[in-house]
């Protein structure tokens, strides 16, 4: 399919929009705040996550990267 | 990691060929300059104790992580979960009696920082009654551009057993993941993510318990041997500043599409709203839509015996939409002895799942279920 | 198959960025050798401090934040240095670069920082100096030239600071 190449694409897309960012380094106060993270509390997270795999056919690509039970 | 299957398996390579991208990679690691340093992850424990009701399945238990660094360079971490289930689901009732069951849950981890490279190992075991699941992580995260963008790779590897309590069946479960990320911020108040998992396994892939039907009348379920699956994310976080504080709230939103070769598709789209309110409390407001089409083989009901078939609501089709709001206030937040910061904090999302095309034996209608899901948990920074 | 050219892509695009970037992420900060930028801010005693005030004197400036978990570890460590070297001509300056100088003059006064705290909270320090990591420290010599720069702190720094200290003010 079209959207697997688009993929890597994208990855390399992401990795060269570096350039353009230009935060310096005492901007960067925002970003510092846990609020500004994709996963604050990796615990609780990853719990909710497992809540959702359990009972659904999707799983993988979340921010939260738990051991997997993997269970049936 | 080459598994000499029948080729069903696709992360099945000879080691020799995806050794040297990763020595690409590694040599790329090494070449990159920065002056800011990525740090090991935040020494602290959570202590939490989670709760689960619905579709007449309560779980509930306690769950612990603790994470201590040991230097500059490494970071420990252990982890322990607990589920303890009461179980009068629809396909409990339906073919057997309600049950209650336990899962235990451990994993330790290592973090090891080396220049702007973090490594990542950890071993989880879980541990129920009638099945066994071991996993081996390992990770590896780089900084570029002074950590305005950040590489991720990860693979993981995963051996499950499948038992049954009534007899003496058992099979197991072979499972390889591989996952890639990048992150990238985008201005003082803008980072995105985006993300991609591919997943394979092979053995046993279904629930011994459970039964297809065929015309109305029960019948075992017969699954593929092998499930490949991949999926991609697309994340973004955006914050907001007011004249009182640097940062008053943020906005984050995510993406993923998910395909296997089991037939399924699906989409979960899901949005999250954070706001301080005045210098110790945190709320959060989240909504999580999710969407998935059955698999080839599923069926409600065959009409005639094929060489595979599912009734597992699972791999139905079926929609879910979720709400929930948590609430976070900061007892703590200045050094005390030896912690730094602390904080209570208390979650509740409903979930409402939607399938279209698996029915409720008992009533014959498409069923339907809503859950509560309570989340109560401290929080300790030293 | 895909999975494998996923990693490849990555793989070759990492490689390729990680060249390209090396130059590009190196600091502008002043050159050693060269006068250290002169500049006036707001300190914690409420007067204004110029650079050029402390001509004569060794100068250690430490650009930090309250929102920097590396520049709250060496705070106490650059503390006892001020603490150590100050009868023998050292100053220690503090640059600031919080929104909120609240929140940064709540720290040090939680830390017990004794060495001047100046409030650069609109970031006219920090791009004169280019500051491309935090924590940043840069030394200056008696004569106000720039002679060493430290861009972050890890466990040991300070040891490396205190060498040079001494050997500035011998001069």
């Amino acid at each position: 399919m079209i959207w697997t190449r688009f993929v890597p694409i994208l990855l390399c897309a992401v990795t060269l929009l570096a350039g353009c960012a230009g935060v310096k380094s005492y901007e960067r106060e925002m970003l510092a705040d846990p609020i500004m993270s994709f996963s604050r509390d990796p615990l609780s997270d990853q719990y909710l996550e497992h809540v959702y795999e359990v009972r659904e056919g999707a799983r993988g690509a979340t921010t939260t990267q738990g051991g997997g039970c993997g269970c049936n | 990691m080459a598994v000499t299957d029948s080729g069903s398996l696709s992360i099945s390579e000879p080691a020799v060929a995806t050794l040297w991208p990763a020595l690409l990679a590694a040599l790329g690691m090494l070449i990159s300059y920065t002056a800011t340093a990525v740090v090991l992850p935040d020494d602290r424990t959570d202590l939490l104790y989670h709760y689960y009701d619905g579709g007449g399945v309560t779980v509930r238990g306690p769950a612990m992580l603790v994470r201590k660094s040991a230097g500059d360079n490494v970071s420990v971490s252990g982890r322990y979960y607990v589920d303890t289930v009461s179980s009068a689901s629809i396909d409990v009732v339906t073919t057997a009696s309600p049950y209650k069951d336990k899962r235990e849950e451990f994993g330790v981890g290592v973090d090891y920082l080396h220049g702007n490279s973090l490594m990542q190992a950890s071993v989880t075991s879980s541990k129920e009654n009638d099945y066994l699941a071991d996993t081996l992580s390992l990770n590896v995260s780089h900084d570029l551009f002074g950590g305005l963008t950040s590489l991720n790779l990860g693979f993981s590897q995963g051996q499950d057993v499948v038992q049954r309590v009534d007899t003496s069946f058992e099979s197991d479960i072979n499972r390889y993941s591989f996952s890639l990320g990048v992150s990238q911020v985008l201005s003082k108040s803008l980072l995105l993510g985006v993300g991609y998992e591919g997943i394979a396994e092979e053995g046993y892939l279904s629930n011994p318990y459970r039964s297809a039907r065929i015309l109305g009348a029960s019948l075992p379920e017969q699954y593929p041997g092998t499930r490949d699956s991949q999926a991609v994310s697309v994340r973004a976080v955006k914050g907001f500043s007011s004249d009182q504080r640097p940062i008053l709230s943020s906005v984050r939103a995510e993406y993923r599409y998910f395909r296997d070769n089991w037939g399924i598709r699906s989409n979960t789209l899901g949005v999250a709203l954070q706001r301080y309110f005045g210098n110790r409390v945190l709320g959060e407001a989240r909504y999580r839509y999710y969407q998935q089409s059955a698999a080839t083989f599923y069926s409600d009901n065959f009409t005639s015996e094929m060489t595979y078939m599912a009734r597992d609501k699972e791999l139905s089709t079926f929609h879910s939409h979720s709400l929930g709001a948590k609430v976070t206030w900061y007892f703590l937040d200045r050094k005390y002895l030896f912690l730094d910061r602390m904080s209570l904090n208390f979650s509740h999302d409903y979930v409402n799942f939607d399938y279209q095309d698996f029915t409720d034996v008992r009533t014959g209608e498409p069923y339907s279920f809503g859950a509560n899901v309570l989340q109560l948990y401290i929080s300790a920074w030293y | 198959m895909f999975v494998r050219a996923a990693f490849k892509t990555a793989a070759i695009t990492y490689v390729l960025t990680a060249l390209l970037a090396a130059p590009a992420s190196q600091a502008a900060m002043p050159k050693i050798g060269a006068a250290a930028p002169d500049f006036a801010l707001k300190s914690s005693s409420g007067k204004n401090l110029k650079l050029n005030e402390h001509r004569g004197e060794v100068v250690m400036i430490n650009f930090w934040a309250t929102w920097c978990a590396p520049c709250r570890q060496e705070l106490p460590l650059l503390n006892r240095l001020h603490e150590q070297y100050r009868k023998a001509g050292f100053r220690l300056l503090g640059v600031n670069i919080d929104e909120r100088p609240d929140a940064a003059r709540a720290m040090a006064k939680n830390l017990g920082i004794s060495f001047p705290v100046l409030f650069d909270s609109e970031k006219r320090v920090s791009r004169l100096y280019d500051v491309n990591a935090m924590p940043s420290t840069v030394l200056i010599d008696r004569d106000g030239k720039v002679r060493y720069i430290h861009l972050g702190y890890r466990a040991g720094y300070e040891t490396r600071y205190e060498a040079q200290i001494r050997e500035l003010l011998k001069q």
